[in-house]
């Protein structure tokens, strides 16, 4: 039996985050004490059956992540860590038919519309319940091809030398803190290998669940695109609504060879517990491109700033992202591109919206090395206040070695008016849907890149979001 | 249809309309004529519920129910529309997804996409408009112009029953100074009234109101059936009715 109850009678609680409920009935084979220690890292890494070198990876990321100090800059982060839940193994394997998925998770994931998601029109699925993938999936066609879409953990096992070669290269444990942190008590998380000259022209899907409260959910996902390969993998998470706080610090690496293109859309709507700490970086090699869409909604703090590292000639980045502040939430997001090769482009677009005493900064770097001959780069910033209390901040950082170089950059804040409430509303539109037809216009120019049902479902959380705060 | 009593209402303080009397039956046309300032903008952004201005006094009734009483979006699915003078850009939002929202928002059932699109197209096709305009982002970057023909569009679409245009001539050349008002004259009809607020006759010789009414210093000093009225104040001005009025 689960009680996982129909969504509307939890609305009335959690205001407008829809998927704020949890199942109560959920049962973990095993589940770590709290709290993070040497022990517990290597008991994990031993259920896991892993090779030597990857426990001598953890424990040198844990001894860093000890070490190394909390970050001076960013939000405010206030974990108590002893508290946390490192590692929870639903007791569960990990399923490749939806049958076989145990029934309570099957309904968290229904009522989350993932399954319908799959049917749909997606290239493969994947689903992680805290700390272990439940069920993954690749259709035929593309498994046929060559391509690899496992949950990490699998990846580790089937494809060992692979993920040695190219596992924390882009993201050392050293980067910082929480990519050290990661690094120890890795969880989950997806691995994709897509082959030279393959191109998937429909997305891979993976779904994150954090479920249990004080729970830690710190997946790792390792992409690779080989010679010009493509492919768009997109990512959704969201949290029960807990009073004590949950932390997320995923890890993600990316690796676009040569001539090929990847695409990571992520539209994460994180409970107000969640800290959000992630680390997302990618290479582009010689004339690949790399884009990040990203979009973040809710969390108590989310900190995240995609990166690409443009090192092989004619490499292009691309980083589109949209947060959403509202009330004791604080979104500290933006996006990094170094250049390192010759005839390098890039471009951030960033759109943050804040309200009631919602906190929104972007954070930016632009690095241009010397004898990155005639990169491009440039920046916009966009900030939309919808209250007289609102804040947003800009820090946006440029550093150009290279005079060839080019780099432009625009900065703007803007108000909801009085005039453009008063205009929707005298064609008979009320005020919530009034402010959530302005928000989404503002962040058209980055839904319309999107797949038409990520669109939908980023304008429908808006809307929900507006339902209830107004008034 | 429209009958207000005494209104008076201002801004911070300051009182702009002064005990404004007018009443406006089903199936007429009035034209409101007034040099700056005399209030008749105002009168028409505190009929449709601007809460930048506040009434002090009086009262309205529309279509038998008290008007002042009504949130904005609320006077406007009982069937009032307001052309503004100043249409106002919001940038990501198209004309169609705009359009369907606000025609969805006064319906019990939406309408389905395919005849929302098969309705827009016959009423763009009648302001000589492009099929592409309903994808232009809401008057964003638009010409004055265009913005004045988009809120005509939005009437003809919306299909009010009391129709205000607040100064919708202002900024027009003659071509589409014609396309508006043949727009204005094709939503003429016995259910519906329309109040055009205007500083100049040139409208209305294409419209040919019922009355024509003149406000001064935010009342409305003299009333007249026909056109009449409004040719004598662009041949002499308002002087003339200043001394008249005393005011």
């Amino acid at each position: 039996m689960s009680d996982t109850q129909p969504s509307a009678p939890d609305l009335l609680n959690i205001g407008s985050y829809e998927a704020g409920w949890h199942d109560a009935d959920a049962r973990y084979s095993f589940k770590a004490e709290p709290g993070l220690n040497e022990n517990v890292v290597r008991q994990m890494s031993e259920m896991k059956n892993e090779p030597k070198w990857m426990l001598d990876f953890r424990l040198r990321s844990l001894k860093h992540f000890e070490e190394r100090p909390m970050p001076w800059w960013g939000g405010r982060i206030d974990v108590d860590f002893d508290s946390i839940y490192y590692y929870l193994k639903p007791d569960t394997g990990n399923n490749r038919s939806w049958d076989d998925v145990p029934e309570e998770m099957k309904q968290t994931f229904e009522r989350l519309g993932i399954p319908e998601a799959e049917r749909r029109s997606l290239a493969g699925v994947g689903a992680q319940y805290d700390s272990e993938t439940v069920y993954h999936n690749l259709k035929k066609e593309w498994e046929e091809a060559g391509v690899v879409f496992l949950d990490m953990d699998s990846g580790l096992r089937e494809h060992e030398d692979v993920v040695r070669e190219h596992f924390g290269t882009v993201i050392p444990p050293e980067d910082n803190k929480f990519s050290a942190l990661n690094s120890a008590v890795w969880s989950g998380g997806s691995f994709v290998y897509v082959p030279k000259g393959v191109k998937i022209d429909i997305p891979l899907q993976a779904y994150f669940r954090i479920n249990a409260d004080k729970a830690g959910q710190f997946e790792r996902t390792l992409i690779i695109a080989d010679e010009g390969a493509f492919v768009h993998y997109i990512e959704g998470c969201t949290a029960p609504t807990w009073t004590s706080d949950s932390l997320h610090s995923a890890v993600v690496e990316i690796i676009a060879k040569p001539g090929s293109r990847i695409r990571y859309s992520t539209v994460q709507n994180w409970s107000n517990s969640v800290y959000n700490l992630v680390t997302k970086r990618a290479v582009a090699m010689e004339g690949s491109t790399v884009e990040w869409l990203d979009g973040n909604i809710g969390s108590q703090l989310t900190m995240k700033y995609p990166s690409v590292m443009l090192v092989g000639e004619g490499a292009r980045g691309e980083v589109m992202s949209i947060a959403y502040a509202q009330d004791g939430q604080h979104q500290d997001t933006g996006a990094k591109m170094v250049h390192v090769a010759p005839g390098t482009t890039s471009r951030i677009i960033a759109k943050s919206i804040s309200r009631g005493l919602g906190r929104s900064t972007y954070r930016g770097l632009v690095r241009i090395h010397n004898g990155a001959r005639g990169a491009k780069s440039s920046v916009d910033c966009d900030a939309l206040l919808l209250d007289r209390n609102s804040r947003t901040d800009t820090y946006p950082y440029i550093e150009v070695e290279e005079d060839s170089a080019s780099v432009g950059h625009e900065a703007r804040v803007s108000k909801v008016s009085e005039q453009q409430m008063f205009y929707l509303m005298q064609r008979g539109i009320e005020e919530s849907e009034a402010l959530a037809l302005i928000v989404n216009g503002f962040i058209e120019p980055i839904t319309k890149q999107l797949p038409l049902e990520y669109a939908v479902e980023l304008n429908r959380l808006i809307e929900l979001e507006m339902e209830g705060s107004v008034g | 249809m429209l009958k207000i009593t005494n209104l008076h209402a201002g801004i911070t303080g300051q009182e702009i309309l002064r005990g404004v009397d007018l009443e406006v039956a089903t199936g007429q046309v009035h034209a409101i004529m007034g040099p700056n300032g005399s209030g008749k903008s105002t009168l028409a952004k505190v009929l449709a519920g601007d809460e930048s201005y506040e009434v002090t006094a009086g009262s309205v009734s529309f279509r038998g129910e008290d008007l002042l009483e009504q949130e904005p979006h609320e006077r406007s699915r009982n069937g009032l529309f307001l052309a503004f003078q100043y249409p106002v850009e919001i940038s990501g939002v198209t004309i169609a997804n705009f359009l369907r929202t606000a025609l969805n928002a006064r319906r019990e059932n939406p309408m389905s996409a395919m005849e929302f699109y098969g309705l827009l197209q016959d009423r763009l096709k009648e302001l000589k408009l492009d099929d592409s305009w309903s994808t232009r982002y809401l008057n964003d970057g638009f010409s004055g112009g265009e913005k004045k023909k988009n809120e005509i569009l939005q009437m003809m679409l919306l299909e009010p029953t009391l129709c205000l245009l607040d100064e919708t001539d202002s900024g027009l050349d003659v071509d589409a100074l014609k396309i508006v008002s043949e727009g204005v004259n094709r939503m003429r009809s016995p259910e519906r009234s329309i109040v055009i607020v205007t500083h100049y006759q040139r409208l209305l010789e294409y419209i040919n109101p019922d009355y024509c009414h003149v406000m001064l210093n935010g009342r409305i000093v003299q009333s007249a059936p026909g056109i009449d009225l409004a040719r004598r104040i662009d041949e002499q001005g308002y002087e003339l009715i200043r001394e008249q009025a005393s005011v």
